[in-house]
């Protein structure tokens, strides 16, 4: 699970009203790279909640990024988009579990893959 | 050379996941059919819902491998099947993210107004009811009363999470009556095309392409009027309209 996925999933469980974003127990993060693509990441840059990215990021192990939401004349940076792409598109969390704050309900990821089938009653 | 489409013979299989046949291998033409539309039209995110074996976004990755800016999303509520689909994308060279979830659960919010093409091969069989839902096997087949219990609830969610220019490609049966549910987008200012129709021994299946079309949209709401004063006589006029090709 890239973290770009991770910044489009929120919880969706009966009675919670904001469930974004999720938690990350890293247990296992893998490095793969991917081919840099600019439209992509000025396409997303809108897109994406900024602090959600830059906190997963700092949980996945890469401190590169800052806090606040960035100007977007830093688009026109490439030392940044190179970091932006890194933490967006680069690191993959392979087992761990995405996690629901308020209540701790755990969303298992193995092999890359978060499972959020919800139960019955929480639907 | 890179191949065209996902390769049966590395496909993975799980005794509990549907295995590729002549709805995925239909599903698959209509995309290849629309293969230049598709790289013109320089889709950002797109998603399978239902992937299965894997076989439909594998296919579809490999169809757009030249557009870098492609992301994938694929879901599957069977557990085996996302598994499978991640096998199968592996055994490509290709990557999807993946998510076991129910439709697009999970995503519908955040996701919402971003997808540039989604697939759906959906669970089509007309069954008794009870044996829609599940996360087994059955899962991928059983579609309840006329087959549309599934194909009714992921209807509004595409809706939901295409985008401006999305496109949607689904899957239905005759019995699904795939005219009523091209009538029921209409009514979202969808227009739709038959891209691929097929009658097998056993099921007339069609791939139907859905997009957003702005007159429509217009003409929707006073069409929609207009018919229920009308009734029937004048939906049949206005279903020429809707280039639905043989």
């Amino acid at each position: 699970m890239r973290l770009l996925t991770h910044n489009m999933l929120s919880s969706n469980i009966k009675g919670v009203i904001n469930g974004f974003p999720l938690l990350i127990e890293a247990e296992r993060v893998v490095e793969k790279q991917v081919d840099f693509n600019l439209d992509f990441l000025k396409n997303m840059f809108s897109k994406i909640d900024w602090k959600a990215l830059a906190d997963a990021s700092k949980t996945m192990g890469y401190d590169e990024l800052p806090d606040e939401v960035p100007d977007p004349s830093v688009l026109d940076s490439q030392e940044f988009l190179q970091k932006f792409h890194h933490a967006l598109l680069e690191l993959h969390l392979e087992e761990g579990a995405l996690v629901y704050p308020e209540t701790g309900r755990r969303f298992p990821v193995n092999k890359g893959i978060p499972n959020m089938f919800l139960h019955e009653d929480e639907v | 050379m890179a191949s065209r489409i996902a390769q049966i013979r590395l496909v993975s299989s799980h005794p509990q996941v549907y295995e590729p046949c002549d709805d995925s291998f239909a599903l698959v033409d209509a995309l290849l059919a629309d293969r230049k539309k598709l790289l013109d039209h320089r889709p950002t995110i797109c998603m399978e819902v239902g992937s299965g074996s894997g076989y439909v976004i594998t296919s579809l990755a490999l169809i757009l491998q030249e557009i870098k800016t492609a992301y994938y999303f694929a879901t599957d509520i069977n557990l085996h099947a996302v598994r499978v689909t991640h096998e199968t994308l592996e055994a490509h060279g290709v990557h999807a993210e993946l998510l076991t979830t129910n439709i697009a659960a999970g995503l519908e919010k955040r996701l919402a107004g971003l997808v540039d093409v989604m697939v759906v091969n959906p669970p089509y069989v007309p069954t008794p009811e009870e044996e829609v839902g599940g996360d087994g096997i059955a899962a991928a087949w059983a579609g309840g009363e006329n087959g549309r219990s599934v194909i009714d609830k992921i209807l509004p969610i595409a809706d939901n999470l295409l985008s401006e220019k999305g496109w949607l490609y689904m899957l239905f049966l005759a019995a699904n009556d795939p005219l009523q549910i091209c009538l029921q987008m209409r009514e979202k200012g969808y227009a739709a095309k038959i891209i691929v129709q097929r009658a097998t021994e056993e099921e007339s299946l069609h791939v139907i392409k859905f997009w957003r079309d702005s007159d429509i949209r217009m003409e929707g709401n006073e069409a929609v009027t207009i018919a229920k004063n009308r009734g029937w006589e004048f939906l049949l006029s206005q279903l020429s309209r809707l280039s639905f090709r043989r």
